[in-house]
């Protein structure tokens, strides 16, 4: 159930992802000389802090990954990160932090203009105009319990059992109350040619 | 009898959405985590402020964490990338701790209460120097302190307070190599000095305010010099020259530099054999160690030298401590048996001890290695002195008055291999069982548990009961259970020492540092490689302990000399070592036990003949009967081949016995060097039970899995691409897959992925293989899956050949038989990069598997296998769909829920071990890296029994109820009976 609600967060996302890659072209985060680039960025968790389920929610928990792991750097206390000599090229960056998801982002050094960063989504190849790294979703590793109702006890098998039970104690009657005179007498004479179906046929001992 | 079917259905229902799963309340019930930190290379105090005392260590592991000075806990921790070493770490204006890693061109501050990283700064240079990191307390530069750092080849000056680079100066076109800076307190002077080449000694006196040089002047060394150079005063160096018998001080003074050579043999009459000296700083002297005593050195203020003693026994050595005016002290550790003394020196005067204590230790923790002081004041003013001590086994304590106030077993940080042994069987008398708490205790217990299940318990109650649930004595009992979910998990670490750790609460059984893997004069730098069990005993389970085998070799080259040693899993002793004549390249276990129980194993060494353990006739005997069924494979990545190889006869020549035997090689897959390079190989595992070779898919229709234990699947990568994401283009990137029958050499199935390269990562599991790969082109990460199925079996569906015995099932299965295999595969996206791919391991093998998957964010994923089976399609046919198929979708989800770990990190994750429990349901989950965790899997659920928060009472009470309902009812319906009959 909660998987589907959160689709369509996602489903919200991405379209408002569209909305946005339509307007801004990707383009540049960067400084560099020499043979390495630099990459600059930055990861922005909304309400870091205010969030409960035990979740560290720290900044100083996050970690940014560069291709992998080949190296790995932490955020500043305002969320930039850099890379440091990195080469032109295509590269991939992750970040991890408990309690989100993050897509990859592709990122495009370019040898031609030094110093130009290109960075897109993987995930659902949006083009960010900034490298700025936002989660997709929360991620909620506990099942939530349910809070006690009613319903939940109705809905659980001994619940339908009681329910069907109830059913055939109270509502049976009341349909054979509104059953035609005649036919109940005919249904009951019936019944007496078969003998009564009592509880008490079926305990042992009860059968004298 | 709907509703019956409706309830079925429901139950049904309820079971096909296989998530891990796990409420909060449960974290703790079944798993544990520990964190650690690894060996500590250096330590710095922060004690000065009231408040939180805490010390700053970083480690081998890349780790820089802040400790608790009372208890040892961990206050914060980082853990930098692998190749991101830490060289050296400090404390700048008494809040920042700065770390300079990655061979001296990434410098770091962190927040020292919380370890937020507060600035990062890159230092850039052209060539590889020794890194050094000063911090000095005095020097400013408009109000700003000062941090200066020689990396990379050049001087950098980085203000404390954003890591801004004020001032640098290139040293590298010099080739100068650096060996110490150098401030004299309160001056703005700062000294570099350090050689070109082994014989030119270079001194730059720089302004440490805005980096001009203000004078350089050098010297020829005739000698040159080689080890450590000891500095011993702010304008005094010590060092030995190349030949290491003569010393030589270098004395640099207002643009002066005079060296004095003194022969050791002058100062010491007898010989010493090699000497070298210690990199501890000590004020005015310095330590020269030979194989077996220490001497210091005290060097006057004429440049003279003079031995001050000569201690044995001394194994650690500290830096020395300035605490109070102008007082230095430093720490020495001597051993005597299993006594360690610490004992803190003055440095002026030698005979004045501030402190000396012994210490018993455990004997299981070796050497000390390292030792840092740090001092206090005293109640009575006097100054007192707390050590932290870094061990051989890389545990980590701290001794303040003569004991030790907490230790930590940092060599669990790194694991090399893990396997299991099972407890001891319950015995009668031995029975470790507290007493079961009586009938209102427990009716009282499970009565909390259903107000907590209804949500109904007050938040005290709630607290009760998890209390209640975690200490349950039940799991971390000493004896084997039912379901097999207790066990020992037997660790062999890096230090050379072996731990086991109680499944049930990870608390550490016995721990035991192996004496054939500590440094010795035939073994200098000894590792261990791999541990086997090597006796798990079953006719004799109630008496005889089983044993666990450990393999190391002396150094790191693989011809060099192997070490065996065997340990009793339930004492934890060595029970027998052996240092071998002969190298070790590969361990073969074979499915045969001799009449001990033990199991024989093919030792594979460098000149690639066989070795059979354990050594005894009747092992032989064994081996001999199933000579010609052995067949191995290497694999030399290097060369890109892949050989086969059988059993000859026995040895001929130097180390010719009956347990040795030639081999030759009987098949070889040579890849070209050009276009392909192995990058991984990945076989079944050996111990792996798989319950049924038929698989029966939808239209009631049957495949027959190709089960053979020989396959081996191998990937090679276009060598351009070998460097990971960013180092080759799509169109020069490609990755093949093979799948090779390992006896005769066969290819069953080849597969190239374009525009693809690794890492790769794959596991191998009955008739499947799941890789995990780059796609360039995508840019994204993918996994595969092959599926082989055995064609050759295919028309045994007839019924009627099956009952007239016309079928092909009992035949034999041989490599060698006419080969009729086809394979799936298909591809999909994977959002992660990965770490570690296990596979869950059951009992029986009946149960459904799951993936496990490290992620790059330490976190294990556990995907159901469903979800990689090459017959998923975008609209499954409605025989699929009860088949349980899951449509197609270009990727693989990523479920929260079914994180293994769901919120802990198991950070430096490197491992994944699964083992199978006695209930089949069930799977034992081990993960290792710098943490440890581990859990218990039901890749189906538990559908074999009930779970642990089963309430029993509510079910006695519903029975209760019933029952009064039915008498209630009984007496109701007699009345009515009575009634109508009057009527």
């Amino acid at each position: 159930m909660a998987s589907i609600l959160r689709s369509k967060s996602v489903l919200l996302i991405l379209y408002i992802q569209l909305c946005l890659s339509l307007l801004a072209p990707a383009l540049a985060i960067s400084s560099g000389s020499g043979d390495g680039y630099a990459i600059n960025g930055q990861v922005k968790i909304e309400g870091v802090g205010a969030k409960g389920f035990g979740l560290p929610g720290k900044l100083s928990d996050v970690k940014v990954m560069l291709n992998g792991g080949q190296s790995i750097t932490f955020l500043r206390p305002d969320g930039y990160f850099s890379f440091y000599n990195v080469s032109a090229g295509t590269h991939l960056i992750e970040a991890a932090a408990i309690g989100y998801f993050f897509s990859p982002v592709r990122v495009d050094v370019s040898a031609r203009f030094p110093g130009k960063v290109q960075a897109a989504l993987t995930e659902n190849r949006r083009g960010l105009s900034e490298l700025v790294l936002e989660p997709l979703k929360d991620e909620q590793y506990y099942e939530i319990r349910e809070p006690f109702s009613i319903m939940s006890v109705v809905k659980s098998p001994m619940g339908l059992m009681v329910g069907f039970m109830l059913v055939v104690m109270f509502l049976m009657p009341k349909l054979v109350e509104n059953m035609d005179p005649e036919e109940m007498r005919r249904a009951q004479e019936e019944m007496r040619q078969q003998g009564v179906p009592s509880l008490a046929n079926f305990l042992p001992g009860a059968q004298r | 009898m709907a509703i019956r079917v409706f309830l079925i259905s429901l139950l049904f229902l309820s079971t096909t959405i296989t998530t891990f799963s796990l409420y909060e309340d449960q974290v703790g019930l079944m798993d544990w985590h520990q964190q650690y930190i690894g060996k500590v290379k250096d330590a710095v105090f922060h004690t000065q402020k009231t408040g939180r005392k805490r010390v700053v260590v970083s480690t081998e592991e890349n780790v820089i964490a802040s400790l608790d000075l009372r208890h040892g806990e961990i206050f914060w921790r980082h853990v930098l990338g692998s190749n991101d070493a830490i060289d050296r770490i400090d404390i700048a204006l008494g809040k920042y701790v700065i770390t300079l890693s990655s061979e001296g061109s990434i410098l770091r501050a962190w927040n020292l209460p919380d370890g937020q990283m507060v600035w990062e700064s890159f230092l850039k240079g052209p060539n590889h120097s020794k890194s050094l990191l000063l911090v000095p307390t005095s020097l400013k530069v408009d109000k700003d302190n000062v941090i200066i750092v020689f990396g990379k080849g050049g001087l950098h000056a980085v203000s404390s307070i954003h890591g801004e680079i004020l001032w640098q100066k290139d040293f590298a076109a010099e080739s100068f190599e650096v060996q110490h800076v150098i401030q004299p307190l309160g001056s703005d002077i700062i000294y570099v000095v350090g050689f070109v080449g082994s014989s030119q000694f270079n001194v730059y006196q720089m302004n440490a305010k805005n980096g001009e040089l203000l004078k350089h002047e050098s010297a020829a060394l005739s000698g040159g010099f080689s080890g450590e150079v000891s500095l011993v005063s702010s304008n005094t160096l010590v060092m030995l020259d190349s030949t290491g018998s003569t010393l030589i001080t270098v004395n640099f003074h207002n643009g002066e530099i005079n060296f004095q050579k003194t022969d050791i043999s002058d100062l010491i009459k007898e010989s010493l054999g090699m000497a070298t000296i210690l990199p501890s700083k000590l004020a005015g002297m310095f330590a020269l160690k030979t194989t077996t005593f220490m001497i210091f050195i005290r060097v006057t203020d004429e440049g003279k030298l003079e031995v001050v003693d000569k201690i044995n026994h001394v194994t650690a050595v500290s830096d020395a401590l300035s605490f109070s005016e102008g007082q230095q002290a430093f720490a020495l550790v001597e051993h005597y048996n299993n006594d360690i003394y610490l004992t803190v020196k003055l440095g002026q005067e030698w005979n004045s001890d501030l402190l000396k204590e012994s210490i018993k230790l455990d004997d299981q923790r070796g050497l000390v290695h390292k030792v840092f002081i740090n001092n206090y004041i005293r109640t009575d003013r006097s100054h007192g002195f707390r050590a932290l001590i870094v061990m051989e086994d890389h545990s980590l304590l701290l001794l303040q008055q003569g004991e030790i106030v907490w230790c930590r077993e940092d060599g669990l940080a790194s694991v090399i291999d893990a396997t299991t042994s099972e407890l001891p069987v319950e015995k009668e008398g031995v029975s470790v069982a507290k007493v079961e708490e009586n009938l209102f205790e427990w009716l009282k217990g499970h009565i909390l548990k259903i107000k907590g299940t209804l949500m109904l318990a007050s938040p005290e109650e709630v607290v009760n009961i998890q209390a209640m649930r975690l200490k349950s004595s039940e799991k971390s009992k000493m004896t084997r259970d039912h379901n097999g979910f207790r066990k020992l998990l037997i660790v062999l670490t890096k230090s050379g020492k072996v731990f086991a750790l109680h499944t049930g609460d990870g608390r550490i059984v016995w721990s035991l540092l192996l004496n054939s893997l500590r440094k010795s004069e035939t073994c200098e730098n000894p590792t261990g490689l791999n541990l086997y069990q090597w006796r798990v005993p079953h006719h004799h389970a109630m008496d005889e302990n089983p044993s666990v085998l450990v393999v190391g070799r002396c150094r790191s080259n693989s011809d060099a000399p192997g070490v065996l040693s065997f340990v009793d899993t339930y004492t934890g002793k060595e029970l027998g070592s052996s240092s071998l004549v002969h190298s070790v390249v590969q361990v073969i276990l074979l499915p045969f036990t001799d009449s001990n129980e033990q199991r024989l194993h093919l030792l594979i060494d460098a000149k690639q003949r066989a070795h059979l353990y354990p050594k005894n006739p009747e092992a032989v005997g064994i081996f001999q009967r199933e000579f010609s069924n052995i067949y191995w494979y290497s694999v030399e990545a290097d060369d890109g081949i892949i050989k086969g190889h059988v059993l000859k006869d026995n040895c001929i020549g130097e180390v010719s016995d009956e347990y040795c035997f030639e081999t030759k090689e009987i098949w070889s897959i040579v890849f070209p060097l050009e276009s392909e390079k192995i990058i991984t190989t990945v076989t079944r595992k050996l111990n792996e039970v798989v319950h049924t070779q038929a698989k029966v898919i939808a239209d009631q229709d049957v495949m027959y899995k190709y089960i053979s234990k020989n396959l081996l699947f191998v990937v090679t990568v276009a060598p351009k691409a070998t460097g990971g994401i960013g180092s080759a283009t799509p169109e020069e990137s490609w990755l093949v897959a093979y799948l090779i029958d390992s006896v005769t050499g066969r290819i069953l199935h080849r597969m190239t992925h374009h525009g693809s390269h690794g890492p790769v990562h794959a596991v191998f599991s009955e008739n499947w293989v799941v890789y995990h790969y780059f796609n360039l082109r995508a840019h994204r990460y993918e996994m595969s899956v092959i599926e082989i199925f055995d064609q050759s079996r295919a028309d045994n569906k007839d019924v009627w050949k099956l009952v007239l015995g016309k079928h092909n099932l009992t035949s034999p299965i041989s490599s060698y038989s006419r080969l009729e295999v086809i394979t799936k595969s298909q591809s999909y996206f994977f959002t992660h990069s990965v770490k570690a791919i296990a596979v869950t391991s059951t009992a029986k093998g009946i149960t459904s598997k799951q993936l496990l998957i490290g992620t790059v964010g330490d976190q294990v994923l556990a995907l159901d296998k469903r979800f990689l089976d090459p017959r998923r399609s975008i609209n499954p046919t409605q025989a699929e769909k009860e088949e349980g198929m899951i449509p197609l979708t270009d990727s693989l989800p990523i479920i929260p829920q079914s994180y293994v770990t769901h919120s802990l990190k198991v950070e430096g994750l490197r491992g994944i071990v699964t083992v199978p429990a006695k209930l089949e349901s069930t799977a034992l989950v081990f993960v290792y890296g710098v943490d440890l965790f581990f859990t218990r899997l039901a890749p189906s659920r538990t559908y074999d029994s009930l779970t642990e928060d089963f309430s029993y009472a509510l079910l006695l009470m519903t029975i209760v109820a019933l029952v009064v309902a039915i008498f209630v009812t009984w007496i109701l319906s007699e009345k009515k009976e009575l009634r109508d009959k009057w009527r």
